[in-house]
């Protein structure tokens, strides 16, 4: 008996000493978090335009986005001059399974600050179902106002409400094809559509596959023909029929939308037209869209239908110019005497809270000073493909000429614009039943049974 | 997050595991009286018991529970979810999908296994040839379907352009036209199939291995004295001696096959009419959005793999009870 009580306590102090070192490490770990921000740097001229952020010294913004690398690189350094002159801290976080995962950390109440939403879709879903998102704020709706074509501006809002500015855009209507092939063929860039198909009946007739295409992307495969059948449905039926189909206004399987989408498998399911250095029609399925557009450097293939962030697809060092190997048309109207809306891409800034050091980053980012250093960012580490809307913009800044044309484009007021459909519509469509409806259409369902899948799977509530 | 803070946060989650030890030691230490052992007992099994409350149980009941509401959890929709697999015809190709996995998969992968394992047995090159067929199963299920993939990748037969998946390849050397297989309804599936069967094979082929040496030498010297042939044996002795061990690697294959994702998602991500319920699940749930359907799968492959598990633990116990 006297041998237990005399070996208990001791036991009893050697878990008293573990408790006691355990709660010293847990404090050692909670205090290197907190003070760690720098103080602001010497408040040199580059900061003027920052001064209306206020100090926000010791502040942190979490970013969570899809944009990964190496094209996270420019955004993390456009950030620099921000965070030197406010003295609060970016925090970058990418990732692939973005469109995913985001939906979980807002249930999951572990939402970032920021989200760049690439899917206006997805942003009206996390607003109307989750309630997770905070409006704009009255700095940010300013700059919006000032600085934005309506087109992306209404894509931003929900309900009539802005939550999230604009941040990068794409231009989609463009049709890749070689200058100097072209040249030395004698073949012209065509100025409309039957234009289009008699050169590519020309190039069939001379024993070569006028068009090539690749919709392979993971889990997202079918995407690019969603940007195919947009860019018809405005050339064949208008802008008005366009924003009814959208908004669901007419059924997604249409006479309307057949006749768009038959106006796409006049190219891409004639076997005379593809796929270009890829096999048959059913390749166009397993090539992935990066690959898509590489025979026409290649020359086994002439056109390329895909939006201006393709220039970053081609190999380092190629020709991309008006008279080099690479460069791109704009997709020919139907019928020349109607103006033609582009369609439009981009990705939008939503905020999870509204702490002031958020909404001055959000502001930070709708104003033109981000963008010019966003493109300068890239340019100066070679990357192209990426613009804004921000008519603030000076394309001097970008490296690319098609980025250059793009932003003329988007910069043009003589210009409409039509957002992407596929990512205005509910996600059930836009990032899922139209992919697989389009990757299965490719693969040789008929016209009418894929639009009625699409349609049926349109959510009732 | 520097690599220090890392270290720091391992150090933390080792200290603090070891306190919750120590602290259940201490205090299942102290326990008196009659009830002392059940007290103790209780002790030791609640942290386990808590982490698989937390971790499993609640989550799913709250699965079941979701599979009755609709899309965003809000509103009660009884059991239209499930209506909704059994009657889309795009589910019920999931469903069938599902069905092919689990019929050939445990089936042929056991027979591929077992026949190798009897033939390699007691044979000069036994534990090389063994090696050969365990090595897949060291590959994740990403990795090897990346490898199959490229087995299966096509290159059209256009001008100079060189075939870089293996079996196009074979295709062109023989003469014929390269095929772009993965799009080939419904036989893509198998191609699918074929690269689990490839990982599984190996893990049929060490448990009947084992399960052959196991047999009593008297048994298979008696039967030879009887004049048993190799065939006569296979059947009437071998096999019914196996008998517990065959239906635990079936069962434990089909676990396997009923929860399979990896290989569908990186292969064709569901596309082509390959997509089977794991895959399915989670593109309901976490691209479309529509949790009432994901979780009403989920439930769904819950309620197929339940007595699977069931009969694989008795046999298990079968087998460790000899």
């Amino acid at each position: 008996m006297s041998g237990l009580t005399l070996r208990r306590p001791s036991r009893t102090t050697t878990l008293m000493a573990a408790a006691i070192g355990t709660s010293l490490v847990l404090a050692g770990c909670g205090g290197s978090g907190g003070g760690g921000g720098t103080a602001p740097s010497a408040q040199g001229p580059e900061c003027a335009a920052f001064t209306q952020y206020g100090d926000l010294n010791g502040k942190t913004i979490t970013v969570y986005t899809s944009i990964v690398t190496p094209e996270d690189q420019p955004h993390i350094d456009s950030y620099k001059t921000f965070e030197s002159c406010t003295g609060a801290t970016v925090k970058y976080e990418g990732s692939k399974e973005f469109e995913a995962q985001l939906p979980v950390k807002v249930a999951a109440g572990t939402p970032p600050d920021i989200a760049y939403i690439p899917q206006p879709g997805l942003l009206a879903s996390l607003v109307r179902d989750n309630k997770a998102i905070k409006p704009a704020p009255a700095a940010v709706s300013a700059n919006v106002d000032k600085y934005y074509p309506e087109t992306f501006k209404s894509a931003g809002s929900v309900d009539g409400t802005l939550y999230a500015a604009p941040l990068g855009a794409n231009v989609k209507s463009f049709v890749w094809y070689s200058p100097t092939k072209f040249k030395e063929k004698g073949y012209a860039v065509p100025k409309t559509w039957d234009e289009m198909i008699t050169l590519s009946k020309t190039i069939s007739a001379a024993g070569e596959k006028p068009w090539c295409a690749g919709i392979g992307s993971g889990d997202a495969t079918g995407w690019p023909l969603t940007d195919w059948l947009e860019d018809t449905m405005l050339r064949e039926n208008g802008p008005e029929v366009y924003d009814q189909w959208v908004k669901h206004e007419i059924p997604f399987n249409d006479p309307k939308v057949a006749a768009a989408l038959d106006r796409v498998g006049g190219i891409l399911k004639d076997p005379a037209f593809v796929n270009g250095g890829l096999g048959d029609v059913s390749s166009i399925a397993t090539t992935t869209f990066q690959d898509g557009g590489l025979p026409i450097l290649e020359g086994t293939c002439y056109m390329h239908r895909q939006a201006n962030f393709y220039a970053a697809n081609f190999p380092e060092g190629t020709d991309i110019s008006e008279n080099g190997a690479i460069y791109a048309f704009e997709l020919p109207p139907v019928d020349a005497s109607k103006p033609t809306p582009i369609l439009v891409g981009g990705e939008f800034v939503a905020a999870f809270t509204d702490r002031p050091e958020v909404q001055a980053f959000q502001a930070f980012l709708s104003s033109p000073e981000w963008s010019n250093a966003k493109a300068k960012a890239g340019s100066d580490i070679g990357q192209s493909g990426w613009l804004s809307a921000n008519t603030g913009m000076d394309a001097a800044n970008l490296s690319n000429p098609i980025d250059k044309l793009s932003v003329q484009v988007l910069q043009d007021s003589n210009n409409t614009f039509r957002f992407d459909g596929s990512d205005l519509m509910p996600k059930a469509i836009g990032s899922a039943a139209e992919w697989k409806g389009m990757t299965d259409w490719i693969t040789g369902k008929s016209t009418a049974d894929t639009l009625t899948f699409i349609e049926q799977a349109w959510p009732k509530s | 997050m520097t690599l220090l803070d890392k270290l720091g946060q391992l150090v933390v989650a080792i200290v603090v595991f070891a306190a919750i030890i120590g602290l259940v030691l201490f205090v299942a230490d102290r326990a008196r009286g009659r009830r002392a052992e059940l007290w103790q007992s209780i002790l030791f099994l609640a942290p386990s018991a808590l982490l698989l409350i937390v971790g499993l149980i609640w989550p799913a009941l709250r699965t079941i529970y979701q599979s009755f509401f609709d899309r965003t959890s809000t509103n009660f929709t009884g059991v239209s979810n499930y209506l909704t697999i059994f009657t889309q015809p795009e589910l019920l190709l999931v469903l069938r999908n599902t069905a092919l996995w689990v019929v050939i998969t445990p089936i042929l992968a056991t027979a591929i296994g077992l026949v190798y394992a009897v033939l390699v047995d007691r044979t000069r090159f036994e534990s090389f040839a063994k090696a050969l067929i365990f090595l897949p199963m060291a590959i994740s299920f990403v990795g090897a379907s990346i490898i199959w993939k490229f087995v299966y990748e096509y290159r059209p037969n256009q001008g100079n352009i060189q075939q870089i998946g293996l079996i196009n390849q074979f295709l062109v050397w023989i003469g014929l036209e390269p095929v772009n297989l993965l799009l080939q309804q419904p036989w893509n599936n198998l191609l699918l199939i074929m690269v689990m069967i490839w990982i599984q094979a190996g893990f049929a082929m060490t448990i009947l291995s084992a399960a052959i040496k196991a047999i009593p030498d008297d048994i298979t010297e008696a039967a030879r004295l009887d004049g048993c042939g190799n065939v006569r044996m296979f059947f009437s002795i071998t096999l019914p001696s196996i008998r517990p061990a065959l239906v635990v690697v079936l069962t434990t294959i089909s676990i396997g096959v009923l929860k399979v994702f990896d290989i569908v998602r990186t292969m064709t991500g569901g596309q082509f009419n390959t997509s089977v319920i794991a895959n399915e699940f989670y593109s309901q749930s976490f691209r479309i959005n529509d949790y009432g359907i994901g979780a009403a799968l989920a439930v769904l492959l819950f309620v197929l793999v339940v007595p699977i598990v069931v009969y694989n633990i008795r046999q298990m116990r079968k087998v460790n009870a000899r």
